[in-house]
């Protein structure tokens, strides 16, 4: 009997297909590209040929109503063709200068706003949040909604004097490039899992349990003749990797999840090396709608650095140049025991010399 | 029956401020599709208890593969009926995130016959994310997909979606094409990619040039970024346009440059191309006269990884220089060599790179088959505690 064939392991369709024809043309050939203003470029090829961009910020949350509705601009400005950048931010692609205006007036009526380019604040990399994740720690959308609100004038103005990279994860787990962020915003929990050993031993194989953890703190037990598992809660770092293999290990608390703030990681190899994000604030409370504290904290970080960082220094080479100590003494942050690193290979992050400012 | 009105007071704050609302979005879709609207009443109560809602998703997915699907299931399924199953699809994008208006419209109507009408455009990996579906929805919606040309992308210990930056098609610092590598690697890997069989995630991450769009070195277990050998191409007459509107060429590239091998005497700039380590910083502040160098290809490191399990890591040097046209050879035969090895000693959820920490960089290059070379570390080790070879002692013996 006839059966209609599955279709599987097809993989993505070809790109090929996607790109306007001016990028098809000069494909590979392109030879400089200008910003025009922010969140415009122009790119120049080899035949002369121009394509221009045009960037907007959106949610990355998107319904379908608003993808149709960036479909429909594309029609009437770019020929049908678009592109979304590693950072949520939509392009559309043109071969028609004059289009630019209009087409920034409708994305501006629209509330999505145009920028995103050069030495300002693109697009905020964030996770799913209470949208739509078990393990997180506070929402993601939400928080990033709150700074970005405030932060806004730097996406849609080139006028800081890098780049600057804001990331947020709503745990350890950390979806997405957020520990290598100028700034970067992390949900954590601060309280050892709850065992339900009612259902642990249903759900959870108990030797991949005990092996999930980094520290060995999750030890077999029997508890009422069951078998389940105990904590050592003074070893435990609440990283919640045991609740990932195990949803038995609740790890997630109302009351004692918080965010921390990570600052001067970047991923680009210009002029330095790319480095980790290190830690500015351990805990700020979760506090939906608007989270004011992890909005004001994020701000004072940007305005510091914009008031005292060189032209094309990113955060972290404008904290290596002025050090620690001034960081800490520049932003106001209290230094807590919580910034000395106490994991694998701590004695690295030590200062190991005399070189020390004593301006404080 | 009519429903009774949804209060979202938490919310609606978050409607309020210059830049675009993710309630907005979500209100969008929920006037229309009942699983938005309890999304939202889900998320209000989130809001209202401080705590996330979701529970784990448990197996699911479409027959045939282990990954593409992320099961989800609400902890207040009684309250929020329509999201009690609430299962988001990966669905494997096209290179650089290219698309027609054509074929995002394709995806909108699948994705409003069989879901929330919610996407993440897009995920952290890379992926199109349909955000949220019932668990019968699951093979119709992936027949549909399929049949318009799309695929699910990867989850769990397996392939990753592969991504790349926006390369040749819009770049001109792009030194291979990222959008092929991605493509062939993506097509040549479907098994890999869709039937988890490694002891966890794998990624691929292509970036055209050391500025890294694609934060490659900072989250994949090999990262393709790329890089060239001669010496950077100059237009002098460019660089003395951008000096004369207003770049100061001694403070803003001379002597920014890391290692120190540009002059500029007020009319010409000078590189000592065999101290130049490729860096990006001079070529991205003057785009017009500076590019890469001709002979081009791409640096091979492995090993990047967020915090879980054992701690962050970033990549380091794997291949210093290799050339990248395809069908990229070298680069399957290397990513084959290191699933051999890492497929078969490594732990259950040890990224390659934990894998490297615990056996040793050195082993990991005896067992690869790769010579060790001065390009992969900062530094030669400080401690003294040399595991010498029985051989070497042998050969101390005898002499």
């Amino acid at each position: 009997m006839a059966v209609a064939q599955r279709k599987t392991d097809i993989g993505p369709p070809d790109f090929k297909q996607f790109l306007h024809p001016l990028i098809k043309k000069n494909y590979g050939t392109w030879k400089y590209h200008e910003i025009l203003e922010p969140g415009v470029m122009v790119h120049v090829a080899e035949s002369g040929d121009r394509i221009y961009t045009v960037r907007a910020g959106t949610p990355r949350l998107l319904s379908i109503e608003s993808i149709r509705t960036f479909a429909g601009l594309a029609d009437t400005y770019t020929g049908g063709y678009l592109r979304w950048t590693s950072r949520h931010n939509v392009e559309f692609l043109l071969d028609d200068p004059a289009k630019i205006g209009p087409l920034k007036k409708e994305l501006h009526e629209l509330g999505y706003p145009v920028g995103g380019t050069g030495n300002g604040i693109s697009s905020i990399v964030h996770t799913q949040g209470w949208v739509h994740c078990h393990s997180s720690a506070s929402d993601a959308s939400g928080v990033v909604k709150a700074v970005m609100d405030e932060l806004y004038g730097h996406f849609t103005h080139m006028d800081l004097p890098a780049k600057l990279r804001v990331a947020y994860a709503c745990c350890l787990n950390m979806c997405g490039a957020v520990h290598c962020s100028d700034i970067a915003i992390l949900g954590v929990h601060t309280k050892a899992p709850t065992i339900n050993h009612g259902d642990l031993p249903k759900m959870c194989e108990v030797p991949t349990l005990v092996a999930s953890c980094p520290t060995g703190a999750i030890r077999p037990a029997s508890v009422d003749g069951k078998q389940s598992v105990e904590v050592e809660e003074e070893q435990c770092m609440f990283c919640g990797n045991c609740y990932t293999v195990c949803p038995a290990m609740q790890i997630n608390n109302a009351e004692t999840d918080g965010i921390s703030i990570w600052v001067g990681g970047k991923v680009s190899n210009a002029r330095t090396e790319p480095k980790f994000s290190k830690l500015a604030i351990p805990f700020l409370p979760n506090n939906p709608p608007r989270w004011p504290e992890v909005v004001e904290a994020v701000v004072n970080i940007v305005n510091v650095y914009a008031k005292h960082a060189r032209k094309h220094e990113r955060m972290g080479e404008w904290i290596e140049r002025i050090g620690w100590p001034r960081f800490f003494e520049l932003t106001g942050i209290p230094f807590t025991k919580y910034h000395i690193d106490d994991f694998k290979h701590a004695g690295e992050t030590f200062k190991r010399s005399t070189h020390l400012k004593h301006t404080r | 029956m009519e429903k009774k009105e949804l209060k979202t007071p938490l919310l609606d704050e978050l409607e309020k401020g210059p830049w675009p609302s993710f309630v907005r979005e979500i209100k969008k879709s929920a006037e229309k599709n009942p699983m938005a609207r309890d999304t939202l009443g889900q998320l209000e109560r989130s809001y209202e208890d401080r705590i996330s809602h979701w529970k784990h998703g448990g197996l699911v997915g479409v027959m045939g593969y282990g990954g593409g699907v992320i099961g989800r299931y609400s902890d207040l399924p009684e309250e929020f009926p329509e999201v009690a199953a609430f299962h988001t699809y990966r669905v494997n994008q096209p290179s650089g995130w290219f698309y027609t208006s054509e074929a995002l419209r394709t995806i909108c109507d699948i994705w409003e016959k069989h879901g929330s009408g919610l996407t993440n455009m897009h995920g952290s990996t890379g992926d199109i994310i349909l955000l949220g579906s019932k668990t019968e929805a699951l093979e119709p919606c992936f027949a549909d997909l399929t049949e318009a040309g799309w695929d699910l992308g990867g989850s769990g210990s397996d392939v990753r979606t592969p991504s790349c930056c926006v390369g040749p098609a819009r770049c001109e610092w792009a030194c291979y094409d990222t959008l092929e590598a991605c493509y062939d690697i993506t097509q040549s890997y479907q098994d890999e990619l869709h039937r988890p069989m490694f002891p966890y995630k794998y990624k691929f991450k292509f970036a055209g040039c050391p500025n890294d769009c694609v934060a490659a070195i900072a989250r994949s277990d090999m990262s393709i970024i790329g890089t060239w050998k001669d010496a950077i191409q100059i237009d002098q007459e460019k660089v003395r346009e951008y000096a004369s509107d207003g770049v100061d060429i001694e403070a803003e590239v001379v002597d920014l440059c890391p290692t120190g091998c540009i002059a500029w005497d007020g009319q010409k700039i000078t590189i000592d191309n065999s101290e130049c380590v490729k860096c990006m910083h001079c070529i991205n502040v003057m785009p017009k006269a500076l590019a890469p160098g001709k002979e081009r290809g791409a640096t091979i490191l492995i090993g990047a990884k967020a915090p879980i399990v054992g701690g962050a890591l970033l990549s380091s040097v794997f291949v210093p220089f290799i050339e990248m046209k395809p069908p990229f050879e070298e680069i399957k035969e290397l990513a084959e060599a290191i699933w051999d090895v890492w497929g078969e000693y490594g732990k259950n959820r040890e990224r390659v790179g934990e894998f490297i920490q615990r056996v040793g960089l050195g082993n990991f290059l005896e067992e690869i088959g790769l010579e060790p070379v001065p390009e992969m570390i900062a530094h030669p080790r400080t401690n003294p505690y040399i595991f010498f070879d029985e051989e070497l002692e042998e050969d101390e013996d005898e002499e």
